[in-house]
C-alpha cells in the first residue's frame, strides 16, 4: 500500500549552524529510513550528505545515525505514517549532514 | 584485500584504498552464501573435476587458464582464510560442502547463518591490520590511473571528505574494484559498484574481455520489502529445503524451459532467470513482475532446524514462510566480463594488475555459484604477490607534471556546476533503467541500439552540463559525477558487446537470435580507440587439462 510520511532531516556542517530540512516522502509499506534517505537525493536534494553500502543487507554497517534520538542502522529501521527525525550521532565528529567521522583514526589521511 | 595482504607478505609497501570504507561495501560483504573449492571434505572431489563443471557452466568460452587457477589455488586459499580465523562450517573435523546447482559434487563451504561475505570480509580486515605495511585509506575515490606509454604510474583520487583531487605516486597498481552491477536498476549490489575496475582500465589502456555477460540472478528477493538481509539470500534456502518456484497463478513452470525443478534446486542460473521472465511476458507473473518462491509445504520446525535466526529477521519483516510465499526474479548480481589479464594478473599496460570480479574470463558466458568469492581469493593473492614483484624491479617513473595536468583536467569536470544541468544521481537512476530494459536479461538489436544512442546522447551533452552542490565536505554530486562518468564508459561497453554478439549464449540472451551459433565459440575483446569502444574476436585461452593439478584428491 502506498502512504506518504515526512522525514525531518539535520542539516549542516561541523563550525556552523544546523537547520531542519523536511521532506515528504511517498513509501510502500516495509521500507527503511534508509529508502527514503535514498530516495530524496534522487528526487528532492541530491546534496544530503548521507553514508550507506550496502542498502539492503545490513552488511556494510556504515548507514548509522540517530532515528527520532536513537542510535540506529538507518537500513533497520521502517517507516510509518509518523513524522520521523534523522539526526547524525551526537558524539561523533560532524562532516556535514549525517555524515560524522565512524571511520578508524587510522583510515583518514 | 587479499591482494594487499599478498603484496605485503612479499615485501611491498601498500596503499588500499576504498570510496567507501574499507572491507564494509563491495560486493564481498554482501555474499551471504558458499564459496567452491575442491577440498574434498564430504565426498571425493579434485581441481581438474571443478574446472570441468566451470568450464559447462561458461558455455565453452572460459579462459582456461584463469578458470584452472581458480581451481587448484581455490583449496589453499579457504585454509588459509581458516587460518587466519573464517569460522567454515564445520561437522567434527571436517568442513562441511553444501551442493548447489552445476557442482557435480558437495562443493561449497559457508559461514552460518548465510554469514559467509561479512565473516570472510571482517577476517581481512583484521589480517590486513596486522601488516604495518599497509596503510588504508577510507573514503578516497580512484577517479583515474595514471598510465603513460603503456606503463601505470600511479592514480588521481577524489578526497570525499573535503572534496580535493589527489595525486598518488605507485610503481604497481592492482584495480580490484569489483564489477558493474549498479548499472542495472534490478541490482542485488552494494551501492559501490559501477564498473570503476573497467572503466578505469580500459582509459589506461589495458584491454576488457566478455563484457556482454552480465549475470542475472534468477531469484532475487523482489517483494515484500525486506532489509536486513542480502536479495539473493534464498539461494540457500533452496540448496537445504527445496521450495517450489510458482508462477503467478501457482503452476511449476521451469519444466516448460528445458530443464527440471520440481522442489529440487537443479536448474542453472540462466534457464531460471529466462524461465521467470518469460512467464511475467507472457501475463503469468507476480504482482511485482515476477515468480512466488513457496516453503508453505516445508514444517515450520523444519525451517527454523536450517535457518534459526534468519527466520526470526524474516518474521521482523512481516514475512511468515510458513503462511505465504515470496515474490522473486531475475536482478543483475555479478559480472562475468572484465578486465583481459595473463596468469599473473597483468594487464597490457605494464604495472596495472587486476583482482576478483574485475578480472574477466575465467567464467565465460556463465558463472558457477560459488566462484565468486574464491577468484577473489586466488586471483587477489596473484595480482598482489605479482604487483610486489614488478614493484621491486621497475624504477620509479614519477612525473609530476603529467599528474597534475591529469588532475586539473578533472578538476574542471567536477568543478564546473551547471545551475541548470541535472543532478548526477538522477542522471544515475535513469542510466540504470534504461540498461535494465534494453540492456538487462533479454535483449533485441533494437533495444541495444537504442541504449547506444542514449548513451552517447548523455556521454556527450549531460556529462558536460552536470550539477554539484557547491560544499566541499562529503559532497556526495562530486563523487555521484566521476561514478556517471565510470558507469557510461562500463554502459558502453557492454551495449558495444552485447550488439556484436548475435547469438545467445549463457548469460546473454538475444530475442532476436534465440539459437547459440557454434561459430562465435569465441571472446570479445575491447579496447579504446580515439576515446571509442572497439570490438574484436578472439580464440578462448585453452587449457592442457592434465596441467590442473590435482593435490587434494582424497
Amino acid at each position: 500500500m502506498r502512504s506518504v510520511t515526512k522525514l525531518r532531516i539535520k542539516r549542516g556542517s561541523s563550525g556552523e549552524a544546523s537547520r531542519y530540512d523536511v521532506f515528504e516522502v511517498p513509501y510502500e509499506e516495509g521500507m527503511s529510513v534508509l529508502d527514503a534517505l535514498r530516495w530524496v537525493r534522487v528526487h528532492e536534494d541530491s546534496t544530503l550528505a548521507i553514508r550507506y553500502s550496502c542498502i539492503n543487507a545490513n552488511a556494510c554497517k556504515t548507514c548509522v545515525a540517530l532515528v527520532n534520538g536513537e542510535v540506529e542502522y538507518t537500513c533497520m529501521v521502517k517507516l510509518t505514517p509518523a513524522l520521523i527525525t534523522v539526526e547524525p550521532l551526537p558524539k561523533r565528529h560532524l562532516i556535514r549532514d549525517l555524515v560524522t567521522d565512524i571511520v578508524p583514526d587510522d583510515e583518514n589521511l | 584485500m587479499y591482494a594487499a595482504i599478498a603484496a605485503a607478505r612479499a615485501g611491498a609497501t601498500v596503499l588500499l584504498v576504498d570510496k567507501g570504507q574499507i572491507g564494509r561495501g563491495g560486493a564481498t560483504v554482501m555474499a551471504q552464501m558458499t564459496v567452491a573449492a575442491a577440498l574434498a571434505e564430504e565426498e571425493p572431489d579434485s581441481a581438474a573435476l571443478h574446472l570441468e563443471d566451470t568450464i559447462k557452466a561458461g558455455r565453452g568460452i572460459c579462459n582456461e587458464e584463469l578458470a584452472g587457477l581458480v581451481c587448484a589455488e581455490g583449496p589453499k586459499r579457504i585454509r588459509e582464510m581458516e587460518e587466519w580465523g573464517t569460522r567454515w562450517a564445520r561437522e567434527g573435523d571436517r568442513i562441511k560442502q553444501a551442493m548447489a546447482p552445476g557442482h557435480s559434487v558437495k562443493r561449497c563451504c559457508y559461514v552460518d547463518f548465510l554469514n559467509t561475505g561479512p565473516a570472510v570480509a571482517a577476517t581481512l580486515r583484521r589480517k590486513i591490520a596486522e601488516f604495518p605495511k599497509i596503510r588504508r585509506i577510507s573514503n578516497l575515490a580512484v577517479v583515474e590511473v595514471l598510465a603513460r606509454d603503456g606503463r601505470a604510474m600511479g592514480a588521481i583520487a577524489l578526497d570525499l571528505r573535503n572534496g580535493q583531487l589527489l595525486t598518488i605516486d605507485a610503481r604497481a597498481v592492482v584495480l580490484a574494484a569489483g564489477g558493474l552491477t549498479k548499472l542495472y536498476a534490478r541490482n542485488s549490489a552494494s551501492a559501490n559498484m559501477g564498473g570503476e575496475a573497467y572503466a578505469l582500465a580500459l582509459w589506461a589502456g589495458a584491454e576488457l574481455v566478455d563484457m556482454e555477460f552480465v549475470q542475472f540472478f534468477p531469484i532475487g528477493h523482489l517483494a515484500p520489502r525486506l532489509v536486513g538481509m542480502d536479495p539473493i539470500m534464498w539461494d540457500p534456502f533452496r540448496y537445504k529445503l527445496g521450495g517450489k518456484l510458482l508462477n503467478g497463478q501457482f503452476e511449476e513452470f521451469i519444466d516448460r524451459y528445458g530443464s527440471t525443478d520440481f522442489g529440487q534446486y537443479n536448474a542453472t542460473r540462466d534457464i531460471a532467470a529466462y524461465a521467470i521472465l518469460k512467464e511475467v511476458e507472457a501475463g503469468r507473473g507476480t504482482q511485482h513482475g515476477g515468480a512466488y518462491l513457496d516453503f508453505r509445504h516445508i514444517r515450520e520446525n523444519d525451517l527454523r532446524a536450517a535457518f534459526g535466526p534468519v527466520i526470526d529477521r524474516l518474521l521482523a519483516n512481516g514475512i511468515d514462510l510458513s503462511r505465504m510465499p515470496v515474490e522473486v526474479g531475475p536482478m543483475a548480481h555479478y559480472h562475468m566480463g572484465g578486465i583481459r589479464v595473463d596468469m599473473n594478473m597483468r594487464t597490457r599496460i605494464e604495472g596495472l594488475y587486476a583482482a576478483g570480479e574485475a578480472v574477466g574470463g575465467s567464467n565465460g558466458a556463465n558463472r558457477l555459484s560459488g566462484n565468486a568469492i574464491t577468484e577473489a581469493f586466488v586471483f587477489g593473492e596473484r595480482a598482489g604477490c605479482a604487483a610486489a614483484d614488478y614493484a621491486k624491479v621497475s624504477g620509479r617513473d614519477r612525473d609530476q607534471k603529467f599528474a597534475e595536468a591529469n588532475a586539473t583536467q578533472l578538476d574542471h569536470f567536477s568543478g564546473n556546476s551547471d545551475d541548470n544541468g541535472i543532478a548526477p544521481i538522477a542522471l544515475q537512476t535513469e542510466l540504470q533503467k534504461l540498461m535494465w530494459e534494453l540492456a538487462g536479461p533479454f535483449r533485441t538489436g533494437e533495444k541495444l541500439t537504442a541504449a547506444q544512442a542514449r548513451i552517447t546522447e548523455i556521454k556527450n551533452t549531460q556529462l558536460r552540463h552536470l550539477r554539484f552542490g557547491s560544499e566541499r565536505q562529503f559532497n556526495l554530486d562530486v563523487q555521484d559525477g566521476f561514478e556517471l562518468r565510470v558507469m557510461v564508459t562500463a554502459a558502453e561497453a557492454v551495449v558495444h558487446a552485447a550488439l556484436a554478439r548475435t547469438e545467445s549464449r549463457g548469460a546473454h540472451q538475444r530475442e532476436d537470435f534465440p539459437l547459440t551459433d557454434y561459430q562465435l565459440i569465441k571472446n570479445q575483446v575491447l579496447e579504446l580507440r580515439d576515446g571509442e569502444v572497439v570490438c574484436r574476436w578472439a580464440q578462448p585461452v585453452r587449457l592442457d587439462r592434465s596441467q590442473v593439478e590435482k593435490p587434494f584428491e582424497q
